[in-house]
């Protein structure tokens, strides 16, 4: 590994002691003699499995549940209903204040996608668990759904989620986040060329190689142990202490080992109601998905949709953008709000542009919920910034490396959201991306610095 | 209930234990297996067939012979199937490969069952315990079997050398579930084809002879012009599947982009 | 449910287990015998995380029933160190940043294990042919499969 010094030398003092080298990491011992312990790498006597029933619409209301045959299967220990959970409805961000609360445990009254939860079947072994579902009888009364934002905001669509009252997440902000700096209007009207181009990604699964799950044992006195492969171990916490309505000195989580989780581990949808089987039961539970559940039940990245148009001059300025992006919640929040909200932060991308208007959207459809994702609300956005960027430097016939030097934001330029840029470092990474791939820019460019504008 | 494993000596006993509603047939595993693994809760009971012949290979000069229970990595190593192994090697990676049967491919369910596509264009039969049918007949009531009744073998006439062609399309390399699969033999004299017979995977829920691509090429040079008419239609008589690897659309869009590489190769 | 009694050799020790009929070897060696360094990662044969060598074979213990291995040799990630000692492919892994979640780390030490036992001196294509049926979220193979080139020269120069 090189650390090159050259950049920024007098800021930096020179006493950097890992920084530089490589450092073995501290679990990777444990891995290659396979002694790492994931979750499932324990044995429990009396282990009970879970199996949920999930529902096979898209969008349906629940005339009636009928467990009669599936509890006298052989094995069946418990069957859970939304009955069950003391406090069935609950929303991950309410920790943060991000209302309000919109989604079930297990389902209650409806189903809003293809996949929800809505019965828990508790048996001895998995087999008799699989056995029993397939006895559970849920009557549907199918709904019309709809699967395409743009469709979901226009008058007369179905309703996904009551408890938001449309199809997309109210901020204080209004029906969407937004940015407004300087006056794209006029920008446009200055610009040489215009242009307007849309931009659409489906959803992404981060198909992490070891499956959501967890196994809980009761441990006494109220008391549970919870091993858990998730990613965010504070949310579960306080989210299953909310959702089974218990102090979280009750709730002992176990966890921090994860067989790759890429956001995909962040959602809370294992441990409250494998927590509630094992108090129900006594007994120690484990709910693990299947490959198929973690594809196909297990939030993805959201499908975006995002509408950027340009205001640019020959000489390569741009002068103003408006962006207008929609991120697919699917049926529940989630995530999903605090990602469209980095959308909105994220626009302009790293370039200074004089008049930005910006709206994001969190849209409510009949999808599987999305949610994290490396990077979410900013990495689909970039992919579209860049598109519109070499479109944009090809409808001026310029390099396309050279266009994004004129636009680079610097230290002390004033971003859209009223931030200060500090310690931009992107003309610099520029230059040395030119070296690297061997695509050279005029001079001037290479001349440039992230901490001043050329005179 | 729960599931149970019966182990047989020979064809005949594992055959009465089939009869039984709730059983099916465990070769490899790769499908049997996998099934109650995803839950499916079909069948209580799994028979198998311990009878080593079932996993032999003979091939007396032109014929060969496998044995049910031979598996991939079997046909990829043994040194007179080497015309055909690239249809064994194009199955799995190699733990796949060490358990996949040939008796079970017959079976596997579109996007699988690559090398029943090459048994299909090398004109296989298909051997039961008390008969034999042609592959293509077998592949069109494969579900409809007999209960009891097992395949215990394949044979057919290896290809001349230079005749077989093979391409599995997958989009992860080296290796993924099929986008298609093609097999052909391809027989040609004094410049012109003189025999074709193409095999589609994934164009169907089974493999499928593309018998007019199979007309259009008799006696037409192997060359863009030659197999032009070929490859329009190609897609006669398919029903390309579509999961989540590829739209149906998308198989038949490039069907006679690959079937085109392939001839020409 | 009936027990049905299964006896193996596990990384060179003889043992013996009541299991219930239709247990995967996975399960088996993960519920039973202990060892759970083969994971679970999709029970459909298509992550390669449940890979172990099987008399010599590599095979994928989620679709393996465990009664059918009655008698087998069976050889497992949490074998390979021997009295301590570290093998040569899991030292290349160590030192090659070849595991980062380590969750699919045990079946492609397997999977390279079973290569190099039948192919000392691999090429590139060869390792890649060689684990392509083991699935990496993390790495993007190319760590992997220069540990496994580089456990191969050290075998090599060992042998020599």
């Amino acid at each position: 590994m090189e650390l090159r010094k050259n950049y920024f030398a007098d800021e930096r003092k020179d006493d950097l002691n890992e920084i530089g080298h490589s450092l073995q990491r501290s679990d990777v011992p444990n891995h290659v003699t396979g002694r790492t312990a994931f979750f499932a790498d324990r044995t429990f006597p009396n282990l009970l499995h879970l199996k949920m029933v999930r529902s096979p619409h898209h969008h349906a209301r629940i005339r009636s549940i009928d467990l009669s045959e599936a509890e006298r299967h052989p094995g069946v220990v418990r069957i859970l209903t939304s009955k069950d959970v003391p406090q069935n409805l609950y929303t991950i961000l309410i920790l943060i204040q991000v209302g309000p609360p919109d989604e079930h445990v297990l389902a209650e009254g409806k189903v809003r996608w293809k996949g929800e939860a809505v019965v828990a079947v508790l048996a001895d072994s998995e087999r008799a668990a699989n056995e029993a579902a397939a006895k559970v009888k849920v009557d549907y009364e199918v709904l019309p759904a709809v699967f395409d934002m743009l469709e979901a905001l226009k008058p007369g669509a179905p309703l996904v989620n009551e408890h938001h009252g449309q199809n997309y997440y109210r901020y204080d902000s209004g029906a969407s986040r937004k940015v407004r700096f300087g006056d794209v209007e006029k920008g446009f009207a200055e610009a040489d060329f215009v242009l307007e181009e849309t931009y659409h990604s489906s959803p992404i699964e981060q198909a992490p190689t070891e499956t959501t799950g967890c196994i809980v044992a009761p441990e006494g006195n109220d008391r549970f142990t919870c091993y858990t492969n998730t990613q965010a171990m504070f949310f579960t916490l306080d989210n299953a202490s909310i959702i089974l309505q218990m102090p979280g000195h009750k709730l002992h989580m176990v966890g921090g080992t994860a067989g790759g989780g890429f956001g995909g581990k962040v959602d809370v949808t294992v441990e409250p109601i494998a927590i509630l089987a094992a108090r129900l039961t006594g007994r120690p539970v484990s709910f693990i998905y299947s490959r198929e559940e973690e594809m196909q039940i297990s939030s993805p990245r959201a499908a975006e949709t995002i509408t950027i148009k340009d205001g640019v001059m020959k000489d390569g300025r741009i002068v103003a953008r408006q962006v207008t992006g929609y991120t697919d919640a699917g049926a529940y929040s989630r995530h999903s709000p605090y990602g469209a909200q980095k959308g909105a932060a994220h626009y302009p991308g790293p370039y200074t542009i004089p008049n930005v208007w910006v709206d994001t959207w969190c849209v409510y459809t009949n999808r599987t919920p999305s949610s994290a994702m490396r990077g979410f609300g900013v990495t689909i956005a970039d992919f579209a910034l860049e598109v519109q960027m070499d479109k944009l430097a090809r409808l001026i016939g310029m390099d396309p490396l050279e266009f994004r030097f004129i636009n680079a934001y610097r230290d002390g330029d004033m971003k859209a959201h009223r931030q200060p840029t500090e310690g931009a470092a992107l003309i610099e990474c520029m230059q040395e991306a030119s070296i690297a791939a061997g695509w050279p820019v005029a001079e001037r460019f290479m001349k440039m610095s992230s901490k001043r504008r050329e005179a | 209930m729960g599931l149970t494993l019966q182990s047989f000596p020979a064809v005949a006993e594992a055959g009465a234990a089939l009869t039984a509603a709730d059983s099916r047939y465990l070769g490899g595993g790769t499908l049997a297996v996998r099934a109650t693994n995803e839950g499916d809760v079909s069948f209580s009971t799994l028979v198998r067939v311990t009878d080593p012949t079932l996993g032999e290979i003979s091939v007396n000069g032109s014929q060969a012979h496998i044995g049910a229970s031979v598996t991939m990595s079997a046909i990829t190593r043994h040194p007179d199937l080497a015309a055909i192994a690239p249809a064994a090697r194009a199955v799995g990676g190699p733990a796949v490969r060490n358990m996949a049967t040939v008796g079970g491919n017959l079976f596997a369910p579109a996007p699988y069952g690559d090398f029943a596509v090459a048994l299909l264009a090398l004109d296989a039969t298909v051997h039961f315990s008390d008969g034999t049918q042609p592959i293509e007949a077998f592949l069109a009531i494969r579900e409809m079997l007999p209960r009891g009744r097992i395949v215990t073998a394949v044979s057919f006439t290896l290809p001349p050398p230079g005749t077989f062609r093979f391409r599995k399309v997958s989009r992860v390399k080296p290796k993924g579930v099929s986008v298609l699969t093609i097999a052909a033999v391809i027989g040609e004299k004094d410049g012109a084809i003189s025999s074709a017979r193409i095999a589609l995977g994934c164009l169907a829920d089974r493999p499928m002879r593309a018998k007019a691509a199979e007309r259009a090429l008799a006696g037409k040079p192997r060359t863009s012009q030659g197999i032009a008419d070929a490859l329009k239609v190609s897609g006669d008589g398919t029903s390309p599947i579509t999961d989540a690897i590829a739209s149906g659309w998308y198989r038949a869009e490039v069907l006679p982009v690959h079937l085109k590489r392939l001839l020409l190769e | 449910m009936a027990k049905v009694p299964v006896q193996l050799t596990l990384n060179g020790t003889e043992r013996a287990e009541f299991i219930d009929g239709g247990l995967t070897l996975l399960n088996a060696l993960r519920d039973r015998f202990g060892d759970t360094s083969p994971k679970g990662g999709c029970h459909q044969g298509t992550c390669g995380a449940c890979s172990v060598i099987v008399d010599g074979d590599l095979k994928l213990s989620c679709l393996t029933l465990a009664e059918t291995c009655n008698g087998a040799h069976v050889e497992t990630t949490a074998g390979l160190a021997a009295d301590g000692i570290q093998h040569p492919l899991q030292r290349a892994f160590l030192d090659g940043f070849a595991a980062q979640c380590g969750f699919c780390t045990p079946g492609m030490i397997m999977a390279a294990k079973a290569l190099l036992a039948r192919v000392p001196n691999p090429s590139r294509d060869d390792v890649v042919e060689a684990i392509s049926g083991n699935i990496c979220r993390c790495t993007g193979y190319e760590p992997i499969i220069q540990a496994i080139l580089s456990a191969a020269r050290s075998n090599s120069q060992n042998a020599a």
